[in-house]
């Protein structure tokens, strides 16, 4: 089990953060184009989502699997995206991006008066915090 | 246990069938004294609930009829607006029907032409070397499985998150558009199947494995 990466996206569409882990595969584009790739799909999924399902959804989205790695998508009610690429035997994803939505980017961005939302995250608190979280994980780990 | 839809996808994206097994009716219908509690648009030539969800009634969900008779888009039978009609207090109490609306022909085919980019997309994203595109897509309402042949054309199957076995039944799919599809030598391909005799095994599969939820080979 292991994570690959993991992308932040506020409301627009802004890549507030990447973080990497262990990715075998570059795309081959700056991370400023991946991310608009990367959000671009996400919004299509999401419309698709929600025209494709034969009753009303709630959360919708929630992820997908190809044949090597899960892409999880974890949203809050503000906007806030979060999106990992796992391998493809972990569980609890979902819990681990709420954990990094409550106890990492409310506690050390959010709360942090220097942080101005729209832009991509400078505080070191938030990523070394980040990085113990996801490294302690038994996804990360096992 | 339910399956509810099935398309197949042509190399280049489009949609050569589709068929809806298991369809879900959402419908309300309710009595309104004025104002109305609830907020419409128009969107798409449509009337649209836009917020306060209450009832069944959701955001999302469309105008389907007014006083029990068919709405025509945005318009009363007698051709008169919807919006003007509910604007006015003097026709209150109304009885109005809502429901979630239908995929019509050509947005099934523009859903399938759209899953089409995100199934590269997906793989040109990965973390990993030689990853395929989407093959299961989840949200919490329904699962999506895909299975993309050898020469590219793709089956798609909407199911219950709790269906079993769909990749196997996808596999059965494949088998049957082989030979009733392919071997039939009015078809041509890359052109929307129509074959009776493809869509009646198609249902008898799709009934089988709805009732058993297991092999069944």
């Amino acid at each position: 089990m292991t994570i690959h990466n993991l992308y932040m996206f506020d409301r627009h569409g802004v890549l507030m953060y990447y973080g990497e882990w262990n990715r075998k595969r570059q795309s081959g584009m700056t991370i400023e184009e991946e991310a608009k790739l990367m959000y671009g799909m996400l919004y299509s999924i999401r419309n698709f989502v929600n025209k494709m399902s034969p009753v009303d959804v709630r959360e919708g989205f929630q992820c997908y699997r190809t044949s090597k790695y899960v892409l999880n998508y974890f949203e809050t009610p503000s906007g806030v995206k979060f999106v990992m690429n796992t391998d493809l035997h972990s569980q609890g994803v979902r819990e681990l991006l709420q954990q990094i939505n409550s106890q990492i980017y409310i506690e050390y961005c959010v709360k942090n008066p220097a942080y101005r939302s729209g832009e991509t995250i400078q505080c070191e608190l938030f990523k070394t915090k980040l990085d113990e979280l996801v490294k302690q994980s038994p996804i990360f780990k096992g | 246990m339910a399956i509810y839809s099935l398309y197949i996808l042509s190399k280049s994206g489009g949609l050569i069938y589709q068929y809806d097994h298991t369809s879900i009716k959402v419908e309300v219908e309710k009595t309104f004294s004025y104002p109305l509690d609830i907020q419409l648009t128009e969107q798409n030539k449509r009337i649209v609930v836009a917020y306060g969800q209450k009832d069944g009634i959701n955001v999302g969900h469309n105008l389907l009829a007014v006083n029990g008779t068919q709405l025509n888009g945005t318009s009363l039978e007698d051709g008169q607006e919807v919006m003007a009609f509910l604007a006015n207090e003097s026709n209150y109490p109304v009885s109005l029907k809502f429901g979630r609306p239908k995929l019509s022909t050509n947005e099934k085919i523009f859903l399938a032409s759209m899953f089409y980019p995100l199934y590269a997309i997906a793989s040109q994203l990965s973390p990993e070397l030689k990853s395929s595109g989407i093959e299961v897509l989840e949200a919490d309402t329904f699962k999506l499985h895909c299975f993309q042949t050898l020469t590219g054309i793709k089956f798609l199957i909407v199911a219950e998150p709790k269906q079993m076995n769909v990749e196997h039944l996808l596999r059965r799919v494949y088998e049957l558009y082989a030979d009733f599809a392919l071997k039939n030598p009015f078809y041509s391909l890359e052109m929307p199947i129509r074959c009776e005799q493809f869509e009646s095994n198609l249902q008898l599969l799709l009934e089988q494995q709805e009732k058993s939820g297991v092999n069944t080979v």
